[in-house]
């Protein structure tokens, strides 16, 4: 009993000791950091949205450091942000958010004219980014696409997925899945009461909300990130997704296609901007750049599998590809979407409260 | 013999249900499709490829140190205060219980926000706030384990040693470490397994790179889970169990050589 | 005196407590009572009467309820049968028990949408047996049986420590004196093991109270607890004011249901585990 003491004592110094070391090196930390934050490159961005070799790539040609932080959805990165928790020096977002943070002054201009590759961009995606950033100073596009309907080929045919309205045929009943976020479900009940989507009149709103109350006794569920795995798995006949998640299903599932029904929907294109922490705005420029080089841009577009705006990577691209309107959105589905744009305080405020109402049913 | 069977099918029911899931954690690290939910024949290249990629090493590495440093320093702190308080007056220690309370009444987001919000008053985010918001949360389970041993433990040997002109540590450790000693274990564990799971607070409280294992996680969710972080998982939970199997294993050795402790079942 | 030292050695929790418990509660309790033009408001706070938020609430009691009950009737005779065993360290019992939570809770919950949905493993067993499918997910019972999983443990721990403390001769002693196992139980066991109860209770009721993410992920975003409006208002809505006074709100939900359980528990509760 005494030795199994002594060792316990032992054993607790040891422990002591080395969590002493591990705080004395978490005193450290930040000083690492902020040493580090001269020079490195604070990159944050959705979790799997950039190719590792190109930042590698990028430290080795420019000497610059870079870290990289990532996360899952623009609500929690704007919470994060808002707080002033961390300085990034360049972030990646959807358009939305990125409105929101240039009309909240977060975000510096940019000086596109010191960029070699911005020419690589498809001017048309550019003229789509002047919804959110007019003056096309603040924004560069990195990825863009669609929102619509993911299918079960087996279960439903192409003619059905014309229309928002399958989304309420009763025969589909629990085999619907919805977006777990409130702008997106909204689309669909939006476009089917004639209304704009991005329409602050509180009666179209309501009529939108009592459409998906109706709709909601059929649904499956409301996922976020989980409907791409739930469709390859077969669990439902639909899902309303954006095009990115359906690119990535319909790997797992030959079954699955997708679809932009006639009614119209939204476009999104996720951007970089600097926001006004930026610490070094020479060296973000330079990284913003340096994506839009084509090399850097192909394996970004390989391994994201999302519609590029970068022309040099679409010439590179066999007809097989371009043709996938899952990847890129042909130009009549184009002309039918718009891009969501922030709202004030107040439909901020009603859309939230729709939304509890909605799913408090 | 028929009230054995059935609690024993009984055991096995509830163990059934607490371990499942892991069994289908287990099985899908061996699978060879990115997908967790199709099948695509057996392989082990997960278990090799996780020590290869470089941010699953740094999430590791992270994780493990955030969870050692704060459950030892939550520990230290929380066995502390649980001998202060069982030596409190019954006000004093209704106040103290019920403030160790808050970091478990609320939910963990608000605890997260809230931390933040304080945190970059004045500092920035970083190892350290992770560290400090974990050793917050892990407080409260180490004073619930140790509390009721002290409770339980007889005072007066302690003073009676002191009486006897025995040192105050010397007396803790021959009279009040012995009887206390598996609280103060089992709350450890409670703070290792409670700061190895958290998400919520770390994701609000955590700077630029740091990246515990559930902050990564949940940053796959949109695109598929690497398979790798199964394989992982799988790594650490067979660690954990085998480590169960070896205490178990002394223990029951410990019985053997001490024959006079063994409390037969009837 | 010697009281007094023992005392200090609650000192660096005590500063512990000020600094990273009760500020960030002030935090909250500013942003409750405040509006966003950072003028005093009650609104935050009135809002849970709100029929949306009374909805939600409810449901939250409800569920919190379901789940509570289900863990202490499965918990009980399991303690029961653990007791029986006599483990020499009980830490033993209590390892076999958070050992699971060394996968992380995100896997385990995802794993058993895996298990529970429409083509899962249980539905396509269930299809063999010639039972049929059973749609499962995303139902108020699927988040309650995800919180009888996640919470089961903090119901066990505390009733099978209570359960180890009774001494078998006061059994004996009930036996000799003729009690049957029905007297045993009632007049013996369970007052004995009522703080244990209490404990688990507590423990099990007051997170299901507070949940999100279960209901999100096993609930399929149709259930929406009082917890899911909370995270809703920080995240999506942005309404910190709001988020903070409901939170106010529940901390006095579950403040009260926890003096309400002290009634009960003779002893002040401290046996947690």
């Amino acid at each position: 009993m005494k030795r199994f003491s002594l060792r316990s004592v032992v054993l607790s110094l040891t422990v002591l000791c080395l969590s002493a070391c591990g705080c004395a090196r978490g005193a450290d930390g930040p000083k690492d950091s902020t040493a580090q934050e001269n020079d490195a490159l604070v990159v944050l961005n959705y979790g799997k949205y950039l190719d590792e070799t190109v930042i590698q790539m990028f430290e080795e040609e420019t000497g610059i450091d870079v870290k990289l932080e990532e996360y899952e959805s623009p609500e929690e990165m704007y919470t994060k942000f808002k707080a002033g928790s961390i300085a990034y020096d360049v972030v990646c977002t959807s358009e939305y958010m990125v409105e929101r943070l240039i009309s909240e002054g977060e975000a510096n201009e940019i000086d596109f004219s010191r960029f070699t590759y911005y020419k690589n961009l498809d001017p048309e995606i550019i003229e789509a980014t002047k919804t959110f950033d007019p003056e096309t100073k603040y924004a560069l596009p990195y990825f863009y696409g669609t929102l619509g309907i993911l299918y079960d080929t087996t279960i439903v045919s192409p003619e059905e997925v014309t229309t928002w309205n399958i989304l309420w045929d009763e025969t589909y009943q629990d085999s619907i899945i919805m977006q777990n976020s409130v702008r997106d479900t909204f689309v669909p009940a939006l476009r089917l009461s004639g209304s704009d989507i991005n329409t602050e009149n509180p009666d179209e709103l309501s009529a939108a909300a009592d459409l998906l109350i109706r709709q909601k006794p059929i649904v499956y569920a409301y996922y976020v990130d989980e409907t791409a795995d739930e469709m390859a798995a077969g669990n439902a006949a639909m899902a309303l997704v954006y095009s990115g998640e359906a690119a990535y299903a319909k790997e797992l599932n030959e079954d699955l296609a997708y679809s932009v029904p006639e009614e119209g929907s939204n476009l999104w294109i996720d951007s970089w901007f600097i926001p006004k922490s930026c610490k070094n705005q020479e060296n973000a420029e330079k990284f913003l750049d340096f994506l839009c080089r084509e090399d850097t841009a192909m394996l970004n577009f390989e391994y994201v599998w999302y519609g590029t705006p970068n022309l040099r990577v679409k010439e590179a691209l066999d007809e097989e590809t371009l043709m996938d309107a899952t990847i890129f959105p042909t130009p009549e589905i184009l002309a039918n979407c718009e891009v969501f744009r922030q709202f004030g305080q107040d439909t901020t405020a009603l859309y939230s409260y729709l939304w509890k109402k909605l799913k408090s049913e | 013999m028929v009230k054995k069977t059935v609690s024993r099918c009984y055991l096995t029911v509830i163990f059934l249900f607490l371990y499942l899931p892991i069994l289908v954690l287990i099985v899908l690290s061996f699978n060879d499709s990115k997908s967790r939910v199709l099948w695509g024949g057996f392989t082990l290249k997960w278990y090799f490829s996780c020590f290869q990629d470089e941010t699953i090493m740094n999430a590791l590495t992270m994780t493990l140190k955030i969870t050692v440093v704060s459950a030892v320093l939550s520990t230290l702190i929380g066995t502390l205060a649980a001998i202060g308080i069982s030596a409190m007056k019954k006000k004093h220690r209704a106040i103290m219980l019920g403030a160790t309370n808050i970091p478990l009444l609320n939910a963990d987001i608000v605890t997260g926000i809230s931390l933040m919000l304080l945190f970059v008053r004045f500092t920035n985010l970083g190892f350290v706030t992770v560290l400090i918001a974990h050793i917050t949360f892990n407080i409260p389970y180490v004073i619930l384990n140790v509390l009721p041993k002290i409770n339980q433990a007889n005072r007066y040997t302690y003073e009676a040693a002191l009486d006897l002109g025995a040192s105050p540590l010397y007396a803790f450790y021959k009279i009040t470490w012995p009887e206390i000693k598996s609280g103060v274990f089992s709350g450890f564990l409670m703070a290792v397994t409670m700061s190895l799971d958290d998400f919520s607070i770390t994701f609000f409280t955590k700077g630029a790179g740091v990246n515990t294992l559930s902050t990564m996680l949940y940053t796959e969710l949109r695109k598929g889970i690497r398979p790798e972080l199964y394989a992982l998982s799988t790594l650490l939970f067979l660690l954990a169990f085998s480590l169960l199997l070896v205490m178990n294993y002394q223990s029951d050795r410990e019985l053997r050589h001490h024959p006079t402790v063994i409390r037969r079942s009837e | 005196m010697r009281r007094l030292m023992r005392q200090l050695l609650a000192g660096p929790y005590i500063v512990w407590i000020i600094g990273f418990i009760l500020l960030p509660v002030a935090v909250i309790l500013y942003y409750a009572f405040t509006s966003d033009t950072d003028s005093f408001t009650l609104k935050n706070i009135a809002a849970i009467a709100d029929p949306v938020h009374v909805k939600s609430i409810v449901l939250s009691l409800k569920l919190g309820f379901s789940c509570t009950l289900v863990c202490l009737l499965l918990a009980y005779p399991l303690a029961m049968i653990l007791s029986s065993f006599k483990f020499r360290h009980q830490s033993f019992v209590v390892f076999l028990f958070i050992l699971p939570m060394w996968m992380n809770f995100m896997l385990r919950i995802l794993s058993w949408r895996l298990l529970l949905s429409n083509n899962g493993l249980i539905n396509t067993f269930l299809e063999w047996t010639g039972i049929g499918r059973v749609k499962m997910l995303n139902t108020p019972a699927s988040v309650v049986f995800g919180m009888v999983y996640d919470f089961l443990p903090f119901m066990i721990l505390p009733i099978y420590n209570s359960m180890t403390r009774i001494k078998d001769d006061i059994i004996e002693a009930a036996k000799d004196l003729g009690a049957n196992r029905l007297t045993i139980l009632i007049k013996i066991i369970v007052p004995l093991t009522l703080s244990g109860i209490i404990s688990g209770v507590i423990m099990v009721f007051v997170p299901a109270l507070t949940s999100f993410v279960i209901s999100d992920l096993l609930g399929g975003g149709k259930v929406l607890l009082i917890g899911n409006v909370i995270e809703q208002e920080f995240m999506q809505g942005t309404n910190w004011n709001l988020g903070s006074g409901l939170s106010v709100v529940l901390m006095i939900f579950v403040i009260a249901s926890m003096a309400l359980m002290n009634i009960f528990d003779k002893d002040g509760g401290a046996a947690v585990w």
